[in-house]
């Protein structure tokens, strides 16, 4: 048996990079709720965005955070244009079609950021990036300890944008019921964009948060939406505030397991729990029941 | 009569390489109430999904309020006033009765909003009791008076409701029926798809009928419901 002051650090740490793939997820379950396509593009994105705020600080010198400010709308604009003028038009309305072509636009950028870069590993240098927050009965790295303030701060937002805005209404409403979302004059594609725009906007943070901490490389966004994707179904496929609780929980999972059966393990109590939750929960620990 | 307002002439329209519609010829006065009938297949959804631009017609021409929109989106019919209110409950179900209503006037501003769901409250005052409800737990009587309410919330000129009275009681029925007449009051065009064959001919003022993608015969309603004959060949009553 562990002690506490052990336990309770490795939980604590298992939250802060819990959060971080909640965000992550909560792009892939919103863009799965509403348009109900698996993004395959999303761990492309991911990369595609790290490597932005990665360039940000290099060549301007940005620090990742007042990056973010920067990245998050632009990104957002890149989603909506992604949707809209791309995936959207080449689908021709059909899932199967959808899926390709989300697929094929990983490879596109995957290979972009390859040849423009090679598949070099890169890491920035922040001072305040091994500065530590003493809470007395754990240490933790201060910028996940910021990364999880904002994942929480972004969940609430965008749970506020979904609940109050005119847009957020007609994005839930678009996600159960198209044709009488058609029919009152919302404007599906439009909606169907904005949709992907926030999920797009998502891995924006959330690279800006993992980059102070983490390396980049051309394919560093699939080991991300791989547990992202393990969240999603946890959290029950379509639910916001599933994902994030999910996320949290996967992060705890993994942290323990890195703890007891070493840190390389880490990861493959994930995917054990996943197939436990395939086989015996299908909607998801946190999900409605179908 | 006074003006037209819908008109379709020359309407081909399917699915596919399935043609459902062939040379459809329909109008629409300000302020009428029309009814089609036909049996199940005939295609009247289709004619109303062809008329509100969630189905491209192949051949034709729809004129609404003296514009073309047989090659406009759904969304910007609604704006010029033409709501469809389709076949089925398409409550928007996690969302409530209120954000239900707030969608349909959608495209309305926040003070006209206010205002149509006040209007909308008095035709419906069950809405009004169930305002903060989910409205995929309404019962289905509910979920149609939302339905309506939320197309009333567009401001429309002309209402085309389908089987509106499908599944409700009686009683129900003979409620909703009178409705549509008090809406119609309120200057609202009727166009009018219902199973219910004789209260449906009550309150049209002429109807089509609608067989295999044809209408084979309109006039004025008191005259088929006045005609045994009519009544029985196209009927079946
Ligand atoms: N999405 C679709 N794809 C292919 N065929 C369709 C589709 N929708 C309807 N049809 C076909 O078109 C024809 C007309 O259907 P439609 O729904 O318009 O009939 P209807 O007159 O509304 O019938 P009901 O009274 O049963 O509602 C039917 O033969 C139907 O099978
Ligand atoms: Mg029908």
């Amino acid at each position: 048996m562990l002690s506490l002051t052990i336990l309770v650090p490795a939980i604590l740490n298992g939250l802060l990079t819990g959060a971080v793939y909640g965000l992550v997820a909560l792009g892939l379950t919103l863009i799965y709720g509403v348009l109900h396509i698996i993004n395959f593009a999303h761990g492309a994105l991911l990369t595609a965005a790290m490597f932005a705020a990665f360039f940000a600080h290099r060549l301007l010198g940005l620090d990742p955070y007042l990056a973010a400010v920067v990245l998050t709308p632009m990104f957002f604009v890149l989603g909506y244009c992604l949707q809209r003028f791309v995936i959207g038009p080449a689908a021709h309305g059909e899932d199967r079609n959808v899926l390709l072509v989300t697929l094929g636009l990983a490879v596109v950028i995957e290979n972009m950021l390859l040849y423009a870069f090679g598949a070099d590993t890169r890491t920035i240098n922040l001072d305040y990036a091994f500065r530590i927050v003493d809470l007395g009965i754990a240490f933790l790295a201060l910028p996940r300890v910021v990364g999880f303030g904002v994942v929480l701060a972004v969940t609430l937002l965008l749970w506020l944008v979904l609940s109050l805005t005119d847009t957020g209404k007609a994005i839930r409403a678009v996600a159960k019921e198209k044709l009488g979302a058609q029919l009152s004059g919302i404007d599906v594609a439009h909606i169907y964009a904005v949709t992907f725009a926030l999920g797009t906007a998502c891995l924006a943070i959330a690279a800006c948060l993992l980059i102070p901490t983490y390396y980049v490389n051309p394919h560093i966004g699939n080991a991300f939406v791989l547990v992202a994707f393990t969240i999603v179904v946890l959290g029950g496929m379509g639910s916001v505030t599933g994902a994030l609780v999910a996320g949290l929980f996967v992060g705890v999972v993994e942290s323990l397991c890195g703890l007891y059966l070493g840190e390389s393990l880490g990861q493959i109590g994930i995917f054990v729990m996943f197939i436990l939750v395939l086989l015996f929960r299908p909607s998801g620990l946190f999900g409605e029941r179908a | 009569m006074s003006e037209v307002l819908l008109s379709v002439s020359g309407l081909t329209a399917g699915y596919g390489a399935i043609e459902v519609l062939r040379g459809i010829e329909l109008e629409v006065a300000a302020e009428e109430i029309v009814a089609v009938l036909g049996s199940n297949g005939a295609g009247k959804s289709t004619l109303n999904r062809t008329i509100s631009g969630v189905l491209r017609a192949t051949n034709g021409s729809i004129r609404f309020a003296g514009a073309a929109i047989e090659r406009e989106n759904p969304a910007a019919i609604v704006a010029r006033g033409l709501i469809h209110v389709p076949e089925g409950r398409c409550v928007f179900p996690n969302l409530t009765t209120n954000e239900n209503l707030d969608l349909g006037g959608y495209r309305r501003g926040r003070a006209g909003r206010d205002r149509n769901r006040e209007r909308v409250f008095e035709i419906f005052p069950r809405l009004a009791e169930r305002r903060s409800q989910r409205a995929g737990t309404l019962s289905g009587g509910e979920q149609q008076m939302l339905v309506i309410g939320r197309g009333l919330m567009a401001e429309p000129k002309l209402l085309i409701l389908d089987e509106p009275s499908l599944g409700l009681s009686p009683l129900l029925v003979e409620e909703l029926f009178a409705l549509m007449g008090r809406i119609n009051r309120e200057g609202i065009a009727l166009l009018l798809v219902e199973q219910n064959v004789v209260q449906c001919l009550e309150v049209a003022r002429r109807a089509y009928i609608l067989e295999q993608g044809v209408f084979v015969l309109n006039g004025k309603s008191a005259d088929i419901r006045d005609n045994p004959d009519l009544k029985r060949a196209y009927l079946g009553l």
